[in-house]
């Protein structure tokens, strides 16, 4: 896997030229270099904000400010749940609890070490008519409960096992 | 005036043998399995040998008389939570529930056969009776849909379809015969408001903007939908994005703008795709790009995606993040109209409105005045969600009554076990963070601008969140309240920091920490937040608070006072105990108990130890004897 | 009357005189409406709230971004202006480091005087203070964002006035924090010390970092001699401590003081300035013979310094070589003058009072050490210095003046401006123009450079030619004069450039002034002196003659050079991670980094990284070789510049780079250590 690192900078250069290296695009650039690295390391913003010209104290203002940023690694997976009105009235914080118990992960804690997980919450996906709901990478599933999303993550657990060992 | 016409009509003119499947493919059925449903028909047409259409364009190829089947995708119809939804047409047979392994079923029996499947019929849950088609459901029956009537009728992905309703008629008609003075006239004419919650003469906005100087101007579609339990854009922009593209076509010619943005959420991928999409497929076409309708005029429009941030769907935060920044509000004057993105006036108006502009052209301003209401003419999307036996999208005339939504569209509230209770109705919650609640006393309250205005709630987005008995309104207002403190921008000080502190006040409110101050402090810390704050978002996040203050005070007094939550909803104030009389002494509960509260010998009474209780509720879930009480108020 | 606008201000007509907001016009009515965020000369903010009145028809209103439009009718305390104003104060208490007993900031700080003034006498609400690290790691500034308020001064100044960008907020919410990039203390990022934002510091987030205590220290240790130097500007702003009005000279009593205090000599930096103009003037004057390295930029303001040194490395030859004042100072005190004292440089101790916090980075500098001790060992502030005199106890005002010792503390005119934006200009000019022209300027004033325009050019005749000037202050307007330099829309012979706003005279170090017009009373303060003085031209001064007489030899000559003169060097703005981009694993690897910094970036060094990396990969080194993409070998002079193991390469382009792997690959480099 030597060309990964290189494969990303390279994309990274493409992306800046893409948008001529213009400082009113910072946000959409940086959600297509995150796209590379599943969160944006802090070199790597710090090489933005030299391309564009911009303050590096100025890109990190920006990038902490969305909560779609992310500064830290995120797992394989992440797991988002939904908890908007209509999640939440429908019972969308059991869930999380029992996804943070069967994980052992919590709110300042939100990824699991093996990288494999990470669970967080949004406000609303817009899909209230099938709330509870909620997304694992770009899947949605809708009507869950405690006990359907730790099935879900027992299912992944199994195939990255099975598959990556 | 030509009438919007319907797939439907425009596919069977003049056909015999032709079927048409419509399959929904909005987020909810799409969750639910609609693209396996979508690629089954495909796959079993085909083993039935009969002739498969899949666009729209290839429907001239096949002779009038042949037996072929016409698929398609649509949009959102809006009764999500009965996905994958399915029709067959010309019949109008409305499928609910269809599962992969119904899909060879519905061929043989129904299309090759002619019979209906009652299984597959939605049910009402009130009267019993299975309805055979959308004009037969009383979620669909009571409702109004113009904005999104083509939602769930042709395939967003297609200009094709979209041209053959007449999409893109207006807009043409905007550029070539109108001025943008008649333009912004009959907008203003028309009574249209703004959808996004304040219900701004939208005609107005568009001339203030005209008005200005100068060459270069912007029109931004806020597509920044972000009120949990609202999503009516969601559905616009997935299901007909090109009737955005027109909104803000027509939009652009009224304020001579050059250039268009559409915000939308990063929530909202599909959104994102199909959008960036329609602005290619019109751009091939010549509707954008360089000349519009041969106009020699140029209108190019991007689509941005959000970052994930509630406070940019302020306009102003919303230009801040358009232009790279932080998506902080400012302060107005001046206001974007005068100064907007880049400096440049700029026009930010709302998905619904936008989709809402070409229909208006269209079908005239007089039959779109004559729905609604005088001070609100037209239709509103609202998200029909929570307690209530249907949820989904909804259409409807301004006007109606708050009963006859949760009534008769929504089919009435249901209780804890999702069983309609004709006694259950608390409270709805209408437009998110923002807004208020809604409370018996306003069940025949017309839903319009200004009558919600006149009792101190507002439209907001359009989120209805119903809510029955077992709902505690002090946990709602806290649960808002965490919402909007989580996503203030930080920059003014009463929001940042009024919106934590009531929240702590919430806190000590609903774990029993507060005195008789603390209520005198919320009320006041509210108030002054909602005159004071730097911008919309910080203006209005007391509204939930002090809404369900003025409706509900004697339960903030229970939990006050007596340290009572009346809906059982606040674990904090639960006092469990084993009722004596009723424990078996199984252990199931001191088995399940996270932190070993409960202790107990086989066969004896438990008892829970108050200082170790989290008051989880766990005991009182698995206890098959009821033997638990105390979370109940 | 139908000419001029009215706003009604609690019941009285206020003429709008091209105020630009409603706050201006309230302010002007003698209504001192209170703001945390408002600060004039930057952009309106509208956070802190505090500002709002009631204007009829529109209801509560922020004053800040209002129009004064004609016929507004406001009234600026009423309950609910009242009220919101208080629930706001107590809100901000909620989330403040509340030590005022022991804060610095305590009697100067706007929050402790609007709570006191605004009558809150309790908060409410639960504290919610989450203790955050504070920045103390430079030798400036302590930034404590435990006190801060969030009402982004300090963001707007370092953003707009100065174009550095060193602070932003960061976060949202109540996450929100001010902080350098990442999270980094202030000396790890581009920060230039100018201290303006410490400045426009409504509270005691950003302070200027004191250093009284090591003087203290010093003056009470048997074994050293401590003499003192006085910066043009303290003299017109020290009073304001002790109830002067901004502007009064109080050099007298200063002295006195300082005496008092127990320092052997008291010295003016004038005298140094004096010095500094012969030197750097003459090198102009060769420079504009030779017509080399021109245009040629000021080198007294240590904040402009490190901006060339960060911003634009290309541009350090145009920089005067001459030390600034202060530096020159320490070197003639030490290197020359101890042995005149009859003590040795060991044993003397130099302070400096400044009005500005980066001098005291500057001292620090490792150019200016002699014989391995710093040439100037303390760098005190106005404010410092007035709060050592208020805690000796001595009262200023009583006090007779006294005179400043021979014969570095005598000064002319020329000395005195250095103070004031234009000031280093002008006194160069008084010698320049008769040194050139050979003949007596009839008056010594030159006017062409004085003003309070932010970029200020004039040209005149010398020696037959046009000879172009601009006087530059504050640093976004350095960075626009500089852009046009580069471009060469802007052709100059020589320019001041001054970080501060206004020049020294608004330095950090300053007092806290409520006085609006304070800078312009301290700017016309210094001007006064320049005034009243005997000689104004630095070639008039008797003592420099005499110092360069016996000691100096030549003006520009080898032992001045030796002494009074020193380089520069290109500074990384950022301390930081490289980006790895290939990623060898092997012992022994052999490291290559390309430097992506600013300046390397735009000469090309991105193509150099992709080129390098794709030969390593291509020529299977991938596990042998580790390529880095990393910020600034400050050597932005020789760019693009890589690194190949440790061999540092300038100039550098594709082929050289491919040419010296290939060579470090062939002597073995990477593959050292491997089986």
């Amino acid at each position: 896997m030597p060309t990964v690192m290189f494969r990303k900078f390279e994309k990274v250069c493409a992306i800046l030229k893409k948008y001529n290296n213009d400082p009113g695009r910072l946000i959409t650039i940086l959600q297509e270099v995150q796209e590379e690295y599943r969160y944006l390391p802090e070199e790597v913003m710090a090489f933005v904000a030299t391309s564009l010209g911009l303050s590096p104290a100025k890109v990190f203002g920006v990038a902490s400010f969305y909560a779609h940023f992310a500064l830290v690694p995120k797992g394989k997976y992440v797991i988002r749940l939904c908890d908007g009105t209509a999640c939440h009235v429908k019972g969308s914080d059991g869930i999380l609890q029992a996804l943070y118990r069967k994980l052992g992960l919590d709110e300042k804690v939100p990824t699991t070490p093996d990288m494999l997980f990470t669970v967080e919450t949004v406000a609303c996906l817009g899909a209230c008519g099938l709330a509870p709901v909620m997304v694992i990478n770009e899947q949605v599933y809708g009507q869950m409960s405690p006990e359907k999303a730790v099935e879900l993550v027992e299912d992944i657990r199994v195939r990255e096992g099975s598959g990556n060992v | 005036m030509c009438k919007p016409e319907t797939m439907s009509e425009i596919v069977f003119k003049g056909r015999t043998g032709l079927h048409r499947v419509l399959i929904c493919t909005g987020t909810g059925c799409v969750a639910n399995g609609a693209l396996d449903v979508y690629a089954l028909f495909r796959e079993q047409i085909r083993l039935q040998g009969i002739e498969l259409v899949a666009d729209f364009a290839e429907l001239d190829n096949i002779a009038r008389d042949s037996r072929a089947l016409f698929i398609s995708r649509s949009g959102c119809q809006g009764f999500c939570q009965m996905g994958p939804l399915v029709s067959v047409e010309p019949e109008g047979i409305l499928y609910n529930k269809v599962q992969a392994a119904d899909v060879k079923e519905i061929v043989e029996k129904t299309l090759l056969g002619g019979e209906v499947i009652e299984r597959l019929l939605y049910v009402d849950p009130v009267t019993g009776q299975a309805c055979r088609s959308q004009k037969d459901i009383n979620f669909y029956k009571r409702q109004h849909r113009l904005v999104l009537a083509q939602c769930g009728d042709i395939d967003p992905e297609s200009l094709a379809e979209y041209r053959a309703i007449g999409g893109y008629s207006a807009a043409e008609k905007a550029w070539v015969q109108m001025t943008p003075e008649q333009i912004c006239q009959d907008i203003l004419a028309a009574g249209l408001r703004g959808r996004g919650g304040g219900g701004f003469p939208t005609g107005r906005k568009w001339e203030m903007c005209r008005i200005q100087p100068g060459a270069r101007k912007y029109i931004i579609c806020n597509g920044d939908e972000g009120d949990p339990g609202a999503f009516m854009d969601r559905s616009v922009m997935e299901g007909n994005p090109h009737s955005v593209i027109e909104g803000m076509l027509i939009a652009a010619r009224a304020i001579g703008a050059d250039e268009g943005y559409v915000y939308v959420r990063a929530e909202y991928p599909l959104a994102v795709k199909r959008l960036r999409k329609a602005c290619a497929d019109a751009l091939q076409a010549g509707i954008l790009g360089d000349n519009v309708f041969n106009s020699g005029v140029r209108m190019r429009i991007q689509v941005m995606e959000g970052a994930g941030a509630f406070v940019c769907g302020e306009e102003t935060a919303l230009l801040a993040s358009i232009e790279g920044e932080r998506g902080m509000p400012r302060s107005k004057p001046p206001f974007p109209a005068q100064s907007g993105l880049w400096g440049r006036p700029t026009v930010i108006n709302n998905v619904e409105t936008l989709a809402t502009v070409p229909l208006i052209l269209r079908m005239g301003l007089e039959r779109f005045r004559a729905l609604g209401t005088n001070g609100s003419p037209g239709t509103k999307t609202f998200a029909l969600t929570g307690h209530v036996a249907n949820t989904g999208l909804i259409e409807v005339p301004f006007g109606v009554t708050l009963r006859e939504i949760v009534m008769e569209i929504g089919g009435g509230i249901t209780d804890k076990k999702g069983r309609i209770d004709p006694g259950g109705f608390k409270a709805v919650q209408i437009g998110g963070p923002s807004g208020g609640c809604l409370v018996k006393e306003h069940l025949d309250l017309k839903m319009d601008f200004d009558s919600l205005r006149s009792i101190g709630a507002m439209v907001g987005s359009g989120g209805l969140v119903c809510m029955n008995q077992s709902t505690c309104m002090v946990a709602v207002a806290r649960y808002f309240m965490q919402f909007t403190q989580k996503e203030s921008c930080g920059k003014c000080v009463l929001c940042r920091e009024g919106t934590r502190q009531m929240l702590f006040l919430l806190d000590d409110i609903v774990e029993g920490r507060a005195t008789p101050e603390t209520l005198a402090l919320l009320e006041e810390l509210a108030g002054v937040v909602q005159k004071g704050s730097l911008c919309g978002l910080g203006k209005t996040a007391p509204n939930p608070v002090l809404s369900t203050l003025k409706y509900f005070p004697e339960e903030y007094l229970a939990h006050v006072r007596d340290k009572r939550c009346p809906a059982g909803e606040c674990r904090q104030l639960a006092r469990p105990e084993i009722l004596a009389g009723q424990c078996k002494g199984c252990t199931l509960c001191g088995r399940k108990c996270p932190v070993k509260a409960i202790t107990g010998e086989p066969r004896q009474v438990h008892v829970i130890d108050p200082g170790l209780c989290i008051r989880c509720g766990v005991c009182a879930q698995v206890c098959k004897f009821n033997a638990v009480t105390g979370f109940q108020g | 009357m139908d000419k001029v606008k009215y706003v009604n201000i609690d019941g009285r007509d206020i003429p709008v005189e091209g105020e630009k907001n409603l706050l201006e016009v309230i302010r002007k009515a003698g209504i001192e409406i209170p703001t945390f965020c408002y600060v004039s000369e930057l952009s309106t903010y509208g956070a802190c709230r505090m500002c709002m009145v009631e204007v009829e028809g529109r209801g509560l209103q922020t004053s800040c971004s209002t129009l004064p439009e004609a016929g507004l009718k406001v009234k600026t305390n009423t309950a609910a202006v009242r009220q919101i104003r208080r629930v706001a104060l107590e809100l901000i208490l909620a989330n403040h480091e509340r030590d005022c007993t022991s804060c610095v900031k305590s009697t100067k700080c706007k929050l402790q005087d609007l709570s006191r003034k605004l009558g809150v006498e309790q908060v409410r609400f639960r504290a919610v203070q989450k203790p955050r690290v504070v920045d103390e790691a430079n030798p400036a500034l302590v930034r404590n964002p435990n006190k801060c308020i969030l009402c982004g001064d300090c963001v707007r100044m370092c953003g707009e006035v100065q174009g550095v960008g060193a602070i932003d907020f960061a976060y949202r919410g109540h996450e929100v924090v001010v902080q350098p990039a990442f999270g980094k203390n202030l000396y790890q990022v581009q920060c230039v010390y100018c201290g303006q934002c410490a400045r426009v510091c409504p509270t005691g987030a950003l302070t200027p970092k004191s250093e009284t205590a090591a003087v203290w220290r010093a003056l009470q240790d048997p074994a050293r001699t401590v003499v003192v130097q006085i910066a043009p500007a303290v003299r017109v702003a020290l009073g304001e401590a002790f109830g002067y009005q901004p502007g009064e000279v109080t050099t007298g009593k200063i002295v006195t003081a300082l005496r008092m205090m127990g320092f052997s000599k008291v010295f003016d930096t004038c005298f140094a300035a004096d010095l500094t103009v012969m030197e750097e003037g003459n090198e102009f004057i060769r420079r504009f013979k030779e017509n080399r390295a021109l245009p040629l930029f000021t080198s007294c303001c240590p904040a402009w310094v490190k901006y060339v040194e960060q911003f634009c490395p290309e541009m350090i030859g145009n920089l005067s070589t001459c030390k600034s004042p202060q530096q020159m100072f320490g070197a003639v005190a030490k290197g020359l003058f101890s042995r005149e004292m009859g003590i040795r440089k060991e044993d003397m101790v130099v302070v400096s009072i400044m009005p500005c916090t980066a001098k005291k980075f500057e001292a620090r500098r490792p150019e200016f050490r002699i014989d391995g001790a710093a040439e100037v060992d303390h760098v005190i502030t106005t404010q410092e210095l007035a709060q050592m005199i208020n805690e000796h106890g001595i009262q200023f005002r009583d006090l007779q003046p006294g005179s400043l010792d021979l014969p570095l503390g005598f000064k002319t005119g020329a000395g005195v401006i250095f103070g004031a934006s234009g000031g280093v200009m002008e006194a160069a000019l008084r010698y320049v123009y008769e040194k050139v022209e050979g003949r007596t300027l009839e008056s010594a004033d030159i006017r062409e450079v004085r003003g309070e325009a932010g970029i200020r050019e004039a040209e005149i005749i010398l020696g037959g030619q046009t000879f172009r000037f601009a006087v530059v202050h504050s640093l976004a307007n350095a960075r626009q004069v500089i852009a046009g330099i580069k471009s060469g829309e802007r052709q100059y012979h020589f320019v001041e450039f001054m970080a501060c706003p206004a020049g020294c005279i608004n330095g950090a170090g300053q007092p806290v002034s409520l006085d609006q017009d304070y800078a312009r009373s301290r700017t016309s303060g210094l001007y006064g002196a320049d005034q009243m003085l005997q000689l104004r031209k630095v070639q008039d001064n008797p003592y420099l003659k005499e110092l360069y007489a016996e000691r100096l030899g030549e003006v520009g000559g080898e032992r001045a050079h030796h002494l009074l003169h020193t380089g520069y060097t290109a500074r990384r703005r950022m301390k930081g991670k490289s980006m790895v981009i290939v990623d060898g694993q092997a012992a022994g690897k052999l490291e290559i980094r390309v430097c992506v910094g600013t300046s390397c970036y735009l000469k090309g060094s991105q193509d150099i990284l992709h080129h390098l990396a794709q030969y390593v990969l291509v020529k299977g080194l991938s596990d042998q070789v580790q390529v880095k993409a990393t910020f600034c070998f400050e050597k932005c002079d020789k760019g693009p510049t890589i690194k190949v193991g440790d061999k540092v390469i300038g100039h550098c382009d594709v082929n050289k780079a491919l040419a010296a792997v290939e060579q470090a690959v062939a002597n073995g480099a990477g593959v050292t250590g491997r089986p």
